[in-house]
């Protein structure tokens, strides 16, 4: 559903569009054999052709085209066969050669297509202008010397892919759908770590308002937004924004403009917009990228399950709903976990479990899955327990609070605080008997026709043993007894 | 196509190298007069001829993903004439 | 001991492998020279110490058995190649101070053949003109003389220093660079032999870069024979760039067979111009008749675009050169005017550090890429471009090589050509751009003299990737036209 501004002149429709910047996963750069790791001291990840030192020259990297095009097929997107190095040229502090090598008019992959989750299971389509590899640029740091800024050139030409949306959605959700979809799609293929915290994926958000129906408005750019929240914000606020000016009878001016997270407000930019003039013309120092359709083929032969066909699978073949597929598919990790657990059991029961319990427990301490205290093999232990009957679902969760904080094994744990359930009839005979013994007049009201009564007598009788006994033999044993 | 002044000073702003005012008119004389030669290409037919991308007839060659180069911080700030514990130091910039 | 500096690079090599003198000796003679001829301003750096701790360890290779196919040759590099440690400049003010920390792949492979440098040589600023007259290190002088006067001549360029090192026997060979002619024409200038290889042949890694698409580098040497050799030591396949060639490098030297029997010579129709002198032609015409002597059909050719070579090179090595040359901001290296924010950083020292003809040729390309003029000037000269490697391909579908004369001139004076109109020194490359558009082969060597008794030079071109037809052509040319002028050696401090 879209956002629709009120104003005093009548509604305002939101449209979005986004240009994503995703780290390509790789050792080494796009052009440059030095390494790509986050966090290195500064310069140490630099080589003279980064450093843009006079008479170095760019030689690409197989693994990053590989990403490119893997990547494209995941996004059911026209892979070019053909195409070519731009250089991108401005001048900047964190832009060594006083050029970026990208792709402008030829990249490497062409239009696809994102479907993306909404609220309810609704689905919508977003499609995908295009994806093309470029350098990634320094980086300044403006807060550390009272005069001076200071250059790190650790980033620079680090392998990005520029994904660029179709202006198709219309609401900051949207957006946020949009971009943990993408999210989700690079994790999956491996070709992106989506690490928004470390700048391996970041969103320049396009953002305009029309009346409904009507052609597109002029659009705002705000540049680098590295949080789903902050591009939700900064979409919120922007888009009030430019209604703000247009209600008022002004117009709204093509700009770049920062979001500051701190104010929660957008700022022009026009310092870094005079004279935009890029200059893009083919990179000389390297030919046209070409590779064959077997070299396309050899990738898609590789692709994993993506969510979209995982989560049709989950619903189809595992009889999950749609809302806990979804949670399930939305980081392979999780979708794994999952599968794990499922295999051979009660796929609906693991998927309850998973999201009930383990993710309840992982919330309340705030623990990522991967340091699960409970593996995926012994949840599913717990999970055969409850099948066979050793222990009732009431204690299994008992168990899986225990495995939680001691990372102790399901079955150890029963053992050890003798959970077992009881099935053995003598045993619940005896203490059925000694309920009715102890409640004659209940009895009498439950034969006089107070059929409620008989969740009363199980759950004295479950009491009577601790909880361990099982309530199907419980039920069984009971109902002759009473009616006598 | 003829440059003017200002044109001249855009595109000296364009590539970052400080014209002086006085410079300007005589500059465009210069660049118009290369440039009103270079008019002549317009006499070439290359209506279906496709721009050179390549002088070589070759294709381009890959790298295989390694880490093979960087690691050399000092040789990297060596020539620098600003810099300070191992970053490039540049006058403040103001975003 | 006769002068060891007067040797060919073919002769030091016999008379080193026969341990007539040694490297060191060798070096000696030619630091010597080098000292002597300062007033040439050929050298921006002299490292004579290197020079001897190099011909040293030379020597004990060679006592050691380990001969490299330069072993012990002294060289001048032109000061565009990086060389690790030594101040490189690209003869510009904006690489004040600029020792690099690594080696270009061309000299590493000279070094590697054991080739000794004597120093760093003087050109165009980033190789951006055809008379040396553009460096921030000052005029390279011509050790040539016109018979009629003294006045100091041009070396042309941009490789002048180079030329200018080889012609008055301060180095045996150097290497240069040819963009649009660089090599070429200044060895014409100066009767020496230059060769551009094959773009691709030799490597671009570690050449200061003017325009990617063009720049080649090739040697300069005192005649055919050496520029193989030295050519077959700088060349091969590099991987750090990526408009290397993986191609073997042939024995060029074995390419000097003397025999073109039945090889078919073009003769290009468009290079007959009027406005070139008389005894150009006519030494063109000499060139001719001893091909046709050896045993070689002379075949009238057409490339109906050479006209349109000069304009289409001026817009597409100024567009390059723009991009290239945006490295030059004074953060990493180099000269830095302070200002008052970044950008006025980066303007104020590009203006101080980039001398006027780099200025000029940035703001064209500038202009020739900028929005709105991208289609009328770049694209349409990178298509014209098309055209003309067209023309040498529909050549030499008829033809093995092609002769021409180098250069539209002799040497000429300091400011002849420098005053007012850049037109008027653009002009001097037209025999030289359209195979450095088309990327071909080509070699000027010294074939006569011209009337006030200046070096002229012939050219011939080749299929892509065959050097050897044009050194074997070249082998025959230079026997039959027996330069052996000299200049006097006024310049001898
Ligand atoms: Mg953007
Ligand atoms: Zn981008």
């Amino acid at each position: 559903m879209g956002m629709i501004i009120q104003g005093a002149t009548g509604d305002w429709e939101v449209v979005i569009g986004m240009e994503v910047h995703a780290q390509v996963t790789s050792k080494s750069k796009l052009f440059s054999g030095s390494a790509t790791e986050y966090g290195a001291e500064q310069n140490s990840q630099v080589s003279f052709v980064d450093a843009a030192m006079p008479g170095m020259l760019p030689v690409i990297n197989e693994k990053a085209v590989e990403q490119a095009v893997r990547t494209g097929l995941g996004l059911k997107a026209k892979i070019n066969k053909h195409s070519v190095f731009d250089r991108k040229n401005y001048f900047y502090a964190d832009l060594p050669q006083g050029y970026q090598i990208s792709q402008f008019l030829q990249p490497i992959v062409g239009e696809g297509v994102i479907t993306i989750d909404l609220k309810d299971g609704e689905t919508r389509e977003i499609g995908i202008t295009r994806l093309h590899l470029e350098q990634d640029a320094g980086k300044s740091i403006h807060d550390q010397h009272p005069s001076m800024s200071l250059v790190d050139l650790n980033r620079s030409g680090i392998a990005l892919m520029e994904i660029v949306s179709d202006p198709d959605l219309r609401s900051p959700e949207e957006a946020a759908a949009y971009i943990k979809k993408l999210r989700s799609i690079l994790r999956y293929l491996g070709t992106c770590d989506g690490n928004m915290e470390e700048g391996s994926m970041r969103a320049d958000v396009n953002v305009s308002v029309r009346r409904p129906g009507e052609p597109f408005g002029t659009r705002c750019e705000m540049k680098n937004i590295n949080s789903v929240r902050f591009i939700q914000q900064a979409i919120i606020y922007e888009a009030n924004r430019q209604v703000d000016i247009l209600e008022a009878g002004g117009t709204v001016d093509q700009e770049t403009r920062l979001y500051d997270s701190v104010e929660g407000e957008t700022r022009s930019m026009r310092s870094k917009e005079e004279a935009h003039d890029y200059r893009y013309f083919p990179d000389p120092d390297l030919l046209p990228l070409e590779f064959d359709d077997a070299f396309i083929e050899k990738i898609r032969a590789d692709l994993p399950e993506l969510p979209d066909d995982k989560k049709a699978r989950f619903v189809n073949d595992l009889g999950i709903t749609a809302y806990d597929a979804g949670v399930l598919v939305a980081e392979k990790e999780i979708a794994d976990f999952f599968e794990a657990v499922a295999k051979g059991r009660d796929a609906k029961l693991s998927a309850n479990w998973v999201i009930g319990e383990l993710f309840g427990n992982l919330n309340r301490t705030g623990k990522s899955l991967s340091d699960s205290p409970v593996s995926a093999d012994s949840l599913g232990e717990l999970i055969d327990l409850i099948k066979d009957g050793t222990i009732s679902n009431r204690i299994a969760k008992e168990v899986f609070e225990e495995m939680f904080e001691t990372g102790k094994a399901a079955e150890a744990i029963v053992e050890e605080k003798g959970l077992k359930q009881v099935s053995d009839t003598g045993a619940i005979e005896a203490a059925i008997d000694e309920v009715i013994a102890a409640n004659q007049d209940k009895v009498a009201e439950y034969r006089g026709g107070k059929d409620k009564l008989f969740g009363f007598f199980v759950g004295q009788v479950m009491k009577a043993t601790g909880g361990k006994a099982n309530p199907g033999v419980v039920n069984q044993l009971l109902r002759p007894k009473l009616d006598g | 196509m003829s440059l003017d002044k200002a044109t001249v000073a855009k595109v000296a702003n364009l590539a970052r190298i400080r014209v002086e005012e006085k410079d300007l008119e005589p500059l465009a004389a210069e660049l118009n007069s290369i440039l009103g030669w270079v008019e002549q290409l317009g006499e070439v037919d290359t209506e279906n001829t496709a721009p050179m991308t390549s002088v070589a007839d070759m294709q381009l060659r890959w790298r295989t993903d390694e880490i093979s180069d960087g690691g050399y911080q000092e040789d990297i700030v060596a020539n620098a004439p600003g810099h300070e514990d191992g970053f490039f130091a540049v006058p403040k910039v103001i975003e | 001991m006769s002068d060891l500096t007067r040797l060919t690079i073919a002769e030091a090599r016999d008379g080193l492998a026969a341990g007539k003198f040694s490297a060191v000796e060798l070096t000696a003679a030619h630091i010597t020279s080098m000292d002597a001829a300062r007033g040439l301003n050929a050298y921006i750096t002299e490292t004579p110490e290197k020079a001897v701790e190099m011909a040293t360890a030379s020597d004990q290779r060679r006592a050691q058995g380990t001969v490299g196919k330069m072993e012990g040759i002294p060289l001048a590099i032109k000061d565009l190649f990086c060389t690790k440690d030594t101040l490189t400049t690209a003869a510009s003010h904006i690489l004040d101070g600029f020792k690099p920390k690594y080696e270009s792949t061309v000299t590493t492979n000279l070094w590697n053949e054991g080739a000794v440098m004597l120093g760093k040589v003087n050109l165009d600023e980033f190789a951006m003109g055809s008379s040396n007259e553009t460096s921030f290190y000052g005029n390279v002088v011509n050790p040539w003389r016109r018979q009629t006067d003294d006045q100091p001549l041009v070396p042309g360029g941009s490789s002048g220093g180079s030329a200018s090192a080889v012609a008055a026997y301060t180095a045996m060979g150097a290497t240069g660079t040819d963009t649009g002619g660089s090599i070429r024409q200044p060895a014409a200038f100066t009767g020496i032999v230059g060769m551009k290889p094959t773009y691709g042949r030799c490597s671009r890694w570690g050449v200061v870069a003017f325009a990617s698409s063009l720049d080649q580098a090739g040697p300069m040497t005192r005649s055919v024979r050496d520029a193989a050799i030295m050519l077959e030591a700088m060349a091969g396949f590099d991987p750090k760039d990526s408009t290397s060639v993986d191609m073997d490098v042939p024995n060029f030297e074995a390419a000097l067979t003397g025999d073109i029997k039945g090889l078919k010579v073009g003769i290009p129709k468009e290079y007959r111009l009027d406005s070139v002198p008389a005894e150009i032609q006519s030494l063109w015409d000499k060139g001719i008749e001893w091909l046709k002597a050896a045993g070689a059909e002379i075949v009238e050719i057409s490339l109906p675009h050479t006209k349109y070579a000069l304009p289409s090179y001026y817009i597409i090595a100024p567009a390059e050169a723009s991009s290239n040359l945006a490295r030059y901001d004074g953060v990493r290296y180099g000269l830095r005017v302070e200002g008052k924010d970044l950008a006025d950083m980066y303007s104020r020292t590009r203006a101080e550090g980039f001398g006027s003809e780099v200025q000029r040729r940035l703001l064209i390309g500038t202009y020739a890429l900028s929005a709105g003029y991208y289609d009328a000037y770049y694209l349409k000269a990178q298509k014209v471009r098309a055209r003309i490697a067209e023309d040498f391909n529909t050549a030499f579908k008829e033809v093995d090589t092609i002769l021409t004369p180098t250069a539209p001139s002799a040497a000429f004076a300091f400011g002849e050509k420098s005053g007012g109109d850049p037109l008027e020194m653009y002009l001097n490359d037209v025999f030289t751009v359209p195979a450095s558009l088309a990327g071909l082969p080509g070699i000027s060597l010294p074939a006569g003299l011209s009337g006030d008794g200046l070096p002229l030079g012939l050219q011939l071109l080749g299929r892509p990737f065959d050097e050897e037809t044009v050194i074997r052509t070249a082998g025959v040319l230079e026997e039959a036209a027996e330069f052996t002028a000299k200049p006097s050696d006024w310049w001898r401090g």
